[in-house]
């Protein structure tokens, strides 16, 4: 056990690779499908429950080190370089990581009967890409980081191009070409950083909290700056880096999006406030207009685009980017509410937008149509499937008692706080009516009304499996809206860490948790 | 009793989560729907053990001194706070608590809500038995219990909003509910949508007010408030703001200009729901929020004089439309909309109390003219056209007489429960320092109006000759007792609740306002400009509004009974005007020009150009990849790799034209030996010499 708890990052992160290895012993053939399916959905339930012990010994003292990270893991890799081997979580990753585990669980499952060619490289892939996306999410050495960024790209490529729709070929190379282009200024962008910090202490190294205590002068964390958001404003993807996603999304089969949309875009907005904030303070605060001025118009912009989508899935694709758009206006604006406000809405727009693709799926998987026009009146054959669709568009569009809510209303409040900026909130609020609008004429027109389509008729209601695959998303997105404090709670530190890099002294000393339960 | 504050909005939680899933479970496992008396007995149960928790608690609550008259319980903390800064430099927690209050002006909601929200779950019973969907819509029935006492009961902005939202999700499902009708998706959508447009106000409206005060907290509000602002904020400052843009969030969910336009097509959705939320209980809550923010409002003169002339405007435009409607629920949906603005009237003359008095007696006459008009409804198949009805009062004798009180209530009849309250607003804008006489003249005109249109629809309903098709006649039947019992208890009601809020001028205190006095303690009064009229001053004015209210059931009388032709005659001469009335003077057509068709236009606009522009520049820098990648690869096939082969071929060619040197005959190297000799020897004697 004491073993288990100090490799715990290990452990969780390199799990999913069991299942690759038992998938490729397994005896190959159309008979032996099944048994690969089981293993790896165990394999990913497995990997899930092994990651919930983050959350218990979370506050222990003996998995905390010096610097506040947890569970941490440091050992030299590639000496010549001065690369370490070096994991540890903090509360931000801590949450994307359970995240992640149970959301690659969820989309493991989603795929039981939608995958029926090549299912054994299906699954491995899925396995693969789960280890990369941990791993981003763990690594403290940016070579490592940047490793790990780079090993998610490949399997998500051959899952869009082998599995995708009529236009894979195409959504693929762009997807993987974009995403690349940023990489490679991302990795200018930490080349810069190395050389600089060896310019001025000496020393060889990638490690990210090192950089976090340099000072970098102005100049440099200007062009470095730009580099960073590149790569990562692509990976959001921010306005006007974001017409690859509605063609990934498109063509990706319905897990592939499920992760796209819930975690892979969630690497770039975590790379913004693991990275571009606390290292690159001053250019964050240069650049902040225009940061905002690209988040609001991602917002607006995504919602009227979404709006008009004849195609469920680009519709749910363009919601992302208006979404993601109030991510982004909460983190760079880095006041403490706004920040923890915008992390918390990684999270709901990957348990909304995540189970909104998984909806689009299940009739998807029955019809083999994402056009709009071809359904309506489903709610009187699917009544269940009627109560989980009703429940996600009210968390995508922000009901209070659900988790949209939340985070939005605390970006909103954060933004309020900066006297320079408060009109920006004007429009962040205008994306929430424009939500309403596009998601509920989508609830209409394909939920009520009378049955126009004979195929329509007999569509069945979710299967029980279905149903698993929603009943975690739906429990999380009720949990966030009536008691956040769980999640915020893991949050007030790190964020109070980045805050005090880009806002030196605003937000300090903190106040005294006043208001305990009376 | 007071410690189970928190069971009065939860009971209807469970009865909502206990039908929900009883009846989805059933549905989806065995494919039949839970049996009628099971969710009959959860929904009306749950709601009549939360009115009978409220009426104790209230009671509990005016057992305190009138001073102590307020209970907070903070169930749990929420949102746990991150460190905000507030306007003035304060460093502050970001905490806000679920928490609930129960003061005097929450108990008068609670009653009304919990009350007729009961005798409305009853009624339901009735007019949903043979409906598919009975499980689904007492679920929703429930939850909108839920999130109107939430509302009512919070104790802070954030809550208040969460509840605000929450009847918004209700109305938007019950609107929806006939999910087979398009028309019926078309309003709930309308509804939720131009509530949103509202709620956009209403969001930085909180936002403000709590980068002003640190708190969304009624109370620590109040207080940061009156040390602030002694007295009213002159000029437009941040108060006057903050009392802008909770009063956006207001228009759009009371119905007020200009966001008035999604509730009369909410009736749409089923009679018992037109009733509840969209006659007595939710869209009140902006009436409830104004008057809830009094502190705030008090102080901000410019939106106060705004307040009261939107309500009354609002009043008089609704009431003219009701005039000439065809379809019985519209004009009670428009004649919503109108009272609605007599009460915004009074809160803007700073007549809180009596806004909130009319809210509570116009509960009940509303929701009983609904439920009369649903039993009507029913009683003749969906019929809803006034002009396919007549002669119904020997068909429907239970249904007649209720609606008739009714009636007589909201027309201002001396003795009922209508013409108190609505004498108070009168009264309170002829006389308040903030009221003036042009809107005090026009809410007597909308009285006058208000009894023409009453008398009009119940003269067509009832009265008269059967204009529905004589096969039908012995279809007709009065409605089952659950639906008549709560007819009968609402008209009771109608006559006797104005009673508890009579008028000074009889020499009596009003009870109502004394008990409402707490509540309204933060508010600021100037205290100057007060003119005491003499007792005969209120007596006559009070004697004008009947007097109107008369003319205009005798209008009603002569163009409807007496006359029916005359009515058509007339319509016919203004035919324009009429036209234009008839259409609601085409607003909704102006805001789809103005605002939906735009919206579209821009997302279509913003479609396009991403395809084009956004997309193309990714699609053109691959082409443009593309194009330089063939002609890279042309010239490095027609120019690297030629200037290759070119070599290789120079090579070629010279070691060709040298093969041929090399021949290996020792002759010719011994001939080609001495040639070069002879060439160099005789160039050195040439060039030497």
């Amino acid at each position: 056990m004491e073993f288990f708890m100090a490799n715990i990052l290990n452990f969780v992160c390199y799990f999913p690779l069991v299942g690759v290895v038992l998938i490729m012993l397994w005896p190959k053939g159309k008979e032996h499908e099944t048994a690969v399916k089981w293993i790896a959905n165990l394999v990913a339930f497995i990997g899930f429950l092994i990651s919930l012990p983050l959350i218990t010994q979370f506050n222990n003292p003996a998995f905390i080190d010096m610097t506040g990270m947890r569970y941490v893991i440091r050992t030299n890799w590639i000496d010549a370089l001065g690369v370490q081997y070096y994991f540890g979580i903090d509360g931000i990753s801590l949450l994307l990581i359970l995240l992640t585990t149970l959301l690659g669980f969820l989309s493991i499952l989603s795929s039981w009967n939608a995958i029926t060619e090549r299912v054994s490289e299906y699954y491995c892939y899925f396995l693969i890409l789960q280890v990369g996306m941990l791993g981003v999410f763990m690594a403290l050495d940016f070579f490592l980081f940047y490793v790990f960024w780079e090993v998610m790209l490949v399997p998500m490529y051959f899952i869009i191009g082998i599995w995708g729709g009529p236009r894979k070929l195409y959504a693929a190379i762009k997807f993987f070409l974009y995403t690349l282009l940023g990489s490679v200024l991302l990795l200018l962008g930490i080349l810069a950083l190395y050389f600089y910090q060896h310019s001025v202490t000496g020393t060889w190294s990638f490690d990210v909290l090192g950089f976090q205590n340099l000072e970098i002068p102005f100049n440099l964390q200007w062009w470095i700056f730009l580099a960073f958001f590149v790569g990562f404003a692509i990976k959001v993807p921010m306005f006007p880096f974001h017409t690859w996603l509605p063609d990934a999304h498109v063509e990706a089969p319905t897990a592939g999006s499920v992760i796209l949309a819930a975690m892979l875009l969630k690497m770039g907005t975590y790379g913004f406030v693991r990275f571009s904030l606390p290292i690159l303070p001053q250019a964050t605060i240069h650049f902040l207009p225009w940061l905002l001025v690209l988040s609001v118009i991602g917002i607006i912009y995504g919602a009227l685009v979404a709006m008009m989508q004849k195609d469920m899935k680009k519709l749910v694709a363009y919601s992302s980017v208006s979404h993601l758009g109030f991510c982004m206006l909460g983190v760079f604006i880095a006041t403490p509410v706004a920040l923890e406000g915008g992390i918390l809405q990684m999270l709901n727009h990957g348990i909304s937008t995540g189970a909104l693709f998984l909806i689009v799926g299940i009739i998807y998987e029955r019809r083999h149509t994402r056009l709009i026009s071809e359904y309506g009146g489903l709610s009187h054959v699917m009544p269940v499937y009627a109560t989980v669709f009703m429940i996600m568009t009210m968390s995508s569009i922000g009901l209070p008692t659900l988790n949209g809510f939340i985070g939005e209303f605390m970006i909103l409040q954060g933004v309020f706080a900066d006297p320079d900026y408060r009109s920006w909130a004007i429009f962040g609020a205008a994306g929430i009516v424009l939500g309403a609008a596009y998601m509920l004429w989508l609830y209409q027109r394909v939920m009520f009304g009378t049955i126009e389509k004979d195929e329509n008729r007999t569509l069945p209601d979710l299967t029980l499996r279905e149903f698993a695959t929603f009943a975690p998303l739906i429990v999380l997105a009720f949990w966030i809206g009536l008691y956040p404090r769980t999640f915020l709670e893991y949050l007030h530190e790190p964020v109070n860490q980045v805050v005090e890099k880009v806002r030196p002294g605003e937000f300090m000393p903190l106040p005294v948790q006043s208001a305990e339960t009376k | 009793m007071l410690k189970y504050l928190w069971l009065i909005p939860f009971l209807p939680l469970i009865g909502f989560a206990l039908n929900g899933m009883v009846g989805l479970f059933r549905i989806w496992t065995a494919g039949q729907r839970p049996s009628r008396a099971f969710v009959a007995t959860v929904a009306c149960g749950s709601v009549l053990l939360a009115f009978l928790l409220s009426v104790a608690c209230v009671w509990g609550l005016a057992q305190h001194d009138p001073e102590h008259r307020l209970v907070e319980q903070d169930l749990f903390t929420w949102i746990p706070g991150a460190a905000i800064r507030t306007s003035d430099g304060e460093l502050t927690a970001f905490t806000i608590s679920w928490g609930l209050q129960l003061d005097p002006l929450s108990s008068v909601m609670v009653l009304v809500v919990t009350g007729i929200g009961f005798l409305i779950h009853v009624y339901s019973i009735g007019y949903m038995y043979e409906d598919p969907g009975f499980y689904r819509f007492f679920s929703y029935l429930n939850l909108f219990m839920f999130m109107m006492l939430t509302l009512v009961l919070a104790n802070n902005y954030l809550l208040m909003f969460v509840g605000w939202e929450g009847v918004g999700l209700c109305s938007y499902l019950l609107i929806g509910f006939y999910i087979f009708k398009r028309s019926a998706g078309d309003a709930g959508k309308k509804a939720f949508v131009v509530n949103r447009v509202g709620d956009f106000g209403f969001i930085i409206g909180m936002l403000l007010l709590f980068s002003y005060f640190g708190s969304f907290d009624f109370g620590e509000v109040t207080e940061k408030i009156t040390v602030l602002f002694p007295t009213a904020e002159a000029g437009w400052g941040v108060l006057n703001w903050i009392a802008l843009l909770l009063f956006i969030g207001a228009t759009g969910k009371s119905a007020q200009i200009p966001l008035y336009t999604w509730l009369p097509d909410a009736m749409e959705g089923p009679t018992p729901v037109s009733a509840l939320i969209h006659a007595a209980t939710m869209v009140t809550a902006g009436v409830y929020m104004v008057a809830r923010s009094s502190p705030i409002y008090s102080r901000a003169p410019e939106v106060l004089l705004i307040v009261a002339v939107v309500g009354i405007f609002t009043s008089l435009l609704a009431a003219s439309i009701a005039l000439f409607q065809r379809d019985i629920k519209r004009v009670l949906a428009y004649s919503t909309v109108s009272q609605l603005g007599y009460m915004f009237a009074a809160l803007g003359v700073g007549a809180v109390a009596a806004g909130i008095f009319h809210l509570a007696t116009h509960a009940f006459f509303k929701a009983l003219l609904f439920l009369g008009s649903g039993s009507v409804i029913q009683a003749l198949h969906h019929e809803q056209d006034m002009f396919k009805m007549g002669g119904l009062r020997k068909y429907l004798p239970t249904t007649f007489w209720t609606m008739w009180i009714g009636t007589l209530a909201i027309a201002g009849v001396p003795g009922l429960a209508g013409f108190f309250s609505k004498d108070e607003i009168l009264w309170r804008i002829f006389s308040s320092p903030e009221g003036h006489y042009l809107i005090w003249l026009t809410g007597v005109t909308v009285a006058g109006m208000t009894a023409f249109y009453m008398f009009r629809l119940m003269f067509l309903t009832f009265h008269g000759e059967e204009r529905f098709g004589h096969g039908a006649a012995h279809h007709i039947h009065e409605s089952p007792s659950t639906m008549t019992v709560p007819l009968v208890i609402l008209a009771a009601g109608s006559i006797f609740v104005g009673y508890i809020g009579l008028p000074a001028w009889l020499g009596v205190t009003n009870i109502f306002e004394r008990f409402l006095e707490p509540s309204l303690e933060g508010a600021y009064h100037p205290g100057h400009g007060e003119v005491h009229f003499p007792l005969s001053t209120e007596i006559a004015v009070t004697i004008i509004s009947v007097a109107i209210a008369v003319i205009g059931i005798f209008l009603s009388y002569y163009f409807f009974v007496k006359h029916p032709e005359s009515a058509a005659r007339l319509s016919t001469r203004f035919a324009r005007a009429h036209h234009m009335v008839f259409n609601k003077y085409y607003v909704d057509e102006a805001y789809d020009l103005l605002f939906v068709n735009r919206a579209k236009d821009l997302g279509n606009g913003f479609c396009r150009f991403d395809e084009r522009v956004v997309d193309g520049l990714v699609n053109g820098s691959a082409l443009a990849t593309r194009i330089s990648a063939w002609i890279s690869g042309q010239a490095d096939i027609h120019v690297v790799d030629r200037l290759v082969n070119v070599l290789a071929e120079m090579v070629e060619f010279f070691s060709k034209a040298f093969r041929r040197l090399q021949t290996g005959l020792v002759q010719r190297y011994v001939l080609f030996f001495v040639l070069g000799i002879i060439l160099i020897m005789s160039l050195y004697l040439y060039l030497g010499a």
